[in-house]
């Protein structure tokens, strides 16, 4: 297992290496550099200005050796700085976005799996009834809908109308000034919209793998037996069907920690959230190469992580998987 | 000339309740609003209270020099100030300086600063910092692009503590108003690096607010500066809040949470009259903005080197209905480079209106017929189509390239639309002159000098002129109209050059657009000029019984 892990961590640089100089390439091949927005279309702004700016940001350089220096400077951990004036360094911007998006993220997730598992498995268990169908319309409008324009709605509706909740931001103003439970309250109060509102548009996947692999297990003949053997519907259900049918949403699991820290730049600007996503649009479309390629790697080891753990636990609880036996 | 003509038609606003171009609801409110602000300032102004605003994007920086998105210099202009200014109705008046003489026939301009200015430190202000802002910004170390009026200076000496001597080379008119640029201190900032500098995230100015709080992407919180030297502002707080989408900025702003927006002409003609909670909380307010729309041409190809053939497409350009279509009447046409109603503009030029007649004449003289019947011109075999190209993001500017293809379709005139990327059509096609015309838009500089875009030195390159008109003429004026400093005879060179530009018509001008408003009708004494609406706004007040927000002071 161990030797398991180690190779696999092993296999990952080279990996890592290709993907940021994918990376890399891809964003230098995109027209316009970041010093063009400082230095052009503005009869204000200097001629010289742009030749200035590329010498600053060195970009005179040509791609490789700023790749490499690039590679130099990471493998010390340290992202450098973003190119914006105001000389803050990645990881200090990416620092201060990360926890908003990651705390919208997993509360989303977990709101999600908590009634996307139930919805699923008991759609499959009453399959082709009523209900199913009902949550099957529900799940996949929430899946087609475009969140931009429900979100706009509610909070016309809910914000502007009623006066119910607030519009946008994730707190109020006069936030530090309130006691502890007018904080608390002042959280969920702006947090609810956008977590009702991605957990509706996310409920489709997992409900519909949860059903699918429902419907699987309860095909299979030890289901049968254990009804033959005049086990209750309960213990069939939980004990013998559920167990195995969940197994792959430790998979899912896995797979959604890169999420995590990427935030919808639509669902993050809608609602005012100074989450990753807008960090990363805005540094995209300003050129800020270094907070680009932060975001980028980190994105890429999370991803490559949580493929690993998806893996390992497989194999922990899945009798049925085992690594490192030949 | 100016303030006699923007009294002018506030008294039409009052007395007769019209305006030019706009519906007649939104004319009456403003009636209205004009009349409140007159009743209102017989009251004392009181301090206290918020102004909360929104910005689509975060600032990137405070230290005003070296940014260049409006996010961030909305915020620091209210920290910083210059040696001079516009006031509202755009003549230069002292800021930092008391006075200033123009002497050697404009070649050395001499400014008498204020005494008694303190930096929000409590550091005095003096002649020192002026002097290290202007080595500032000609540092090659230092990030801005706004260096090239600053290295026209031929010396800078420093005569006393409160008296600066600045000397050209050559007359330069411009070169006054490029003194605007925000005053540094630099006790705070000499031997450091700019760009590791703490102020660029808690700047220290001597401007009517203080720094106080930044919250990356969230919002950024200034508190009136009690010292200020011209007196505090009556406002406790400015606010800035980051709202990255247009839709809901409209809708905190229909939710009262935020005290100005600027709307689009759908919003102020469609959505906001009905809307019961708008009407009792804020107040519209319309003005020519800053800036005008355009097709260029591109010069370097034919047929658009051909003057007939633009002055046909101008011909064939029904600038009433794109105004009257796509902005609601929101706007009025243009004919020039200038604003009209300003010092500068000269209405008394050739005006193209909409004449499809004319326009076919104008092409057949330049050779342009349907000579093989398929309802397309063309000439020595070739059809007359081009490409037609603007950037991604604006709807009002594709709505335009579509009205223009429909408008010169009906002269046999075949147009594709092209619509591309921000940074990939300046790149790859304006720099490099690689398109036939496009729709883009200028902003309109209060000083009148046009040597950026129309000299033909500037056409190429990552130059303004891109689209290459060339004119010997024109070139002259712009030159002799920089070395002008007296505003009544400088005018003169720029009433020529726009009849010049109406002639040739190297752009067709579209329109100049209407600025639309809306601020939240507690506060007093707010009113539009022609510098716009927040010329005074460290005037505004709000009565005690209106104020929405309070602080601990």
């Amino acid at each position: 297992m161990i030797q398991y892990i180690l190779r696999r961590i092993f296999g990952m640089i080279p990996l890592l290496i290709g993907i940021t100089i994918i990376c890399f390439a891809v964003i230098h091949l995109a027209p316009g550099d970041p010093a063009q927005f400082l230095s052009s279309m503005n009869p204000k702004f200097s001629e010289s200005a742009h030749e200035k700016f590329v010498k600053m940001y060195g970009l005179d350089k040509p791609v490789h050796v700023r790749y490499i220096d690039w590679v130099k400077r990471v493998a010390v951990l340290d992202f450098g700085e973003s190119f914006a004036p105001d000389g803050k360094s990645v990881m200090e911007k990416i620092g201060e976005r990360m926890p908003v998006t990651i705390y919208l993220n997993i509360a989303g997730m977990v709101l999600i799996f908590l009634v996307a598992l139930p919805l699923g498995v008991l759609s499959a268990y009453r399959q082709n009834t009523f209900f199913d169908k009902s949550v099957t319309v529900f799940v996949f409008v929430g899946f087609a809908v475009p969140t931009f324009w429900l979100a706009l709605l509610c909070m016309y509706y809910f914000g502007v109308v009623k006066g119910w909740l607030p519009i946008s931001g994730l707190k109020s103003y006069n936030f530090d000034q309130l006691s502890t439970m007018g904080k608390m309250w002042d959280i969920v109060h702006h947090a609810f919209l956008p977590v009702v509102l991605s957990v509706f548009g996310g409920l489709a996947g997992l409900s519909r793998f949860a059903r699918n692999s429902m419907l699987e297990v309860l095909g299979e003949e030890y289901i049968t037996s254990a009804r033959a053997r005049g086990l209750s519907e309960g213990r069939v259900i939980f004990k013998h069907a559920l167990k195995n049918a969940l197994l792959p949403v430790v998979t899912i699991l896995g797979l959604s920690v890169p999420g995590l820290i990427g935030g919808s730049v639509i669902f993050e600007s809608i609602f005012s959230i100074p989450g990753m996503g807008q960090l990363f649009y805005q540094s995209v479309m300003a050129r800020d190469y270094p907070v680009v390629m932060g975001v980028l790697v980190l994105g890429a080891v999370l991803t490559l992580i949580g493929n690993l753990i998806a893996d390992i636990s497989y194999g922990l609880v899945d009798p049925r998987i085992r690594y490192g036996k030949k | 000339m100016i303030r006699v003509r923007f009294l002018l038609l506030a008294a039409l606003l009052v007395f007769v309740g019209c305006s030019d171009g706009g519906s007649n609801t939104s004319a009456e409110k403003e009636v209205k609003s004009v009349k409140k602000t007159a009743e209102k300032t017989k009251d004392t102004p009181v301090n206290g209270d918020a102004f909360v605003s929104s910005s689509l994007g975060d600032a990137t920086g405070l230290i005003y020099n070296i940014t260049s998105d409006s996010a961030s210099h909305d915020v620091a202009a209210k920290i910083y100030n210059g040696l001079v200014e516009y006031d509202k109705d755009l003549k230069i008046i002292g800021d930092l300086a008391e006075s200033w003489d123009i002497t050697e026939e404009g070649k050395v301009i001499v400014f008498h600063l204020k005494k008694d200015v303190k930096w929000h430190d409590g550091h005095p202000f003096t002649s020192a910092d002026v002097e290290f802002t202007y080595k500032f910004m000609i540092d090659d170390k230092t990030p801005t692009s706004y260096d090239a009026d600053f290295r026209l200076v031929k010396s800078f000496e420093v005569i006393d503590e409160y008296t600066v001597k600045i000397t050209y080379d050559e007359p330069f008119a411009p070169a006054l108003i490029s003194w605007s640029m925000a005053v540094l201190p630099k006790h705070l900032l000499e031997g450091n690096d700019v760009t590791k500098s703490p102020l660029l995230r808690e700047p220290v100015g001597t401007g009517p607010y203080k720094f106080k709080e930044w919250k990356a992407g969230e919002s950024i919180t200034l508190v009136a500066n009690d010292d200020y030297f011209k007196g505090r502002p009556y406002i406790d707080r400015l606010i800035t809040r980051v709202i990255p989408d247009t839709a809901t900025t409209f809708l905190e702003l229909l939710n009262g949470a935020i005290d100005m927006a600027g709307l689009t002409p759908l919003q102020w003609t469609r959505q906001i009259d009905t809307n019961q909670q708008f009407q009792n909380q804020y107040d519209k307010y319309k003005y020519l903005s800053f800036g005008y729309t355009y097709v260029g041409y591109n010069h370097t190809k034919k047929p658009f080197n051909d003057k007939r053939v633009r002055q046909a497409l101008t011909y064939a350009t029904p600038k009433k209905d794109i105004v009257k279509g796509i902005l609601f009447d929101l706007g009025v046409p243009a004919h020039g480079p200038f604003k009209p109603g300003t010092l500068w503009y000269n209405d008394d030029v050739k005006k193209y209106d909409y004449n499809p007649e004319k326009a076919k004449e104008l092409l057949a003289e330049a050779g342009w017929t349907d000579s093989n019947g398929d309802g397309i011109l063309d000439k020595n075999g070739k059809n007359f189509e081009f490409e037609l190209m603007t950037n991604q993001g604006n709807t009002v500017r594709t709505k335009i390239c579509e009205t223009l293809q429909q408008s010169w379709e009906k002269i046999g005139v075949k147009v594709d639309i092209r619509v591309l990327e921000w940074a990939t059509f300046i790149n790859e096609y304006v720099d490099k002159q690689k398109f036939d015309a496009l729709v883009l838009g200028w902003n309109i500089t209060n000083d009148p000098d046009l040597y950026d875009v129309w000299h033909s030195s500037n056409c190429g390159g990552r130059k303004l002129n891109f689209i290459c008109y060339k004119n010997e003429e024109l070139d002259k004026l712009i030159v002799e109209g920089r070395k002008e400093f007296d505003p009544e005879k400088r005018k003169l060179f720029y009433h020529k050059a726009q009849e010049m530009l109406a002639e040739d018509q190297p752009y067709t001008f579209l329109y100049v657009p209407y600025s639309l408003v809306a601020v939240s009708n507690r506060f007093e004494n707010v009113y539009s000029a022609p510098a716009g609406i927040t010329h005074n706004q460290d005037k505004w007040w709000v009565k005690k019984e209106n104020q929405k927000y309070h602080f601990e002071p």
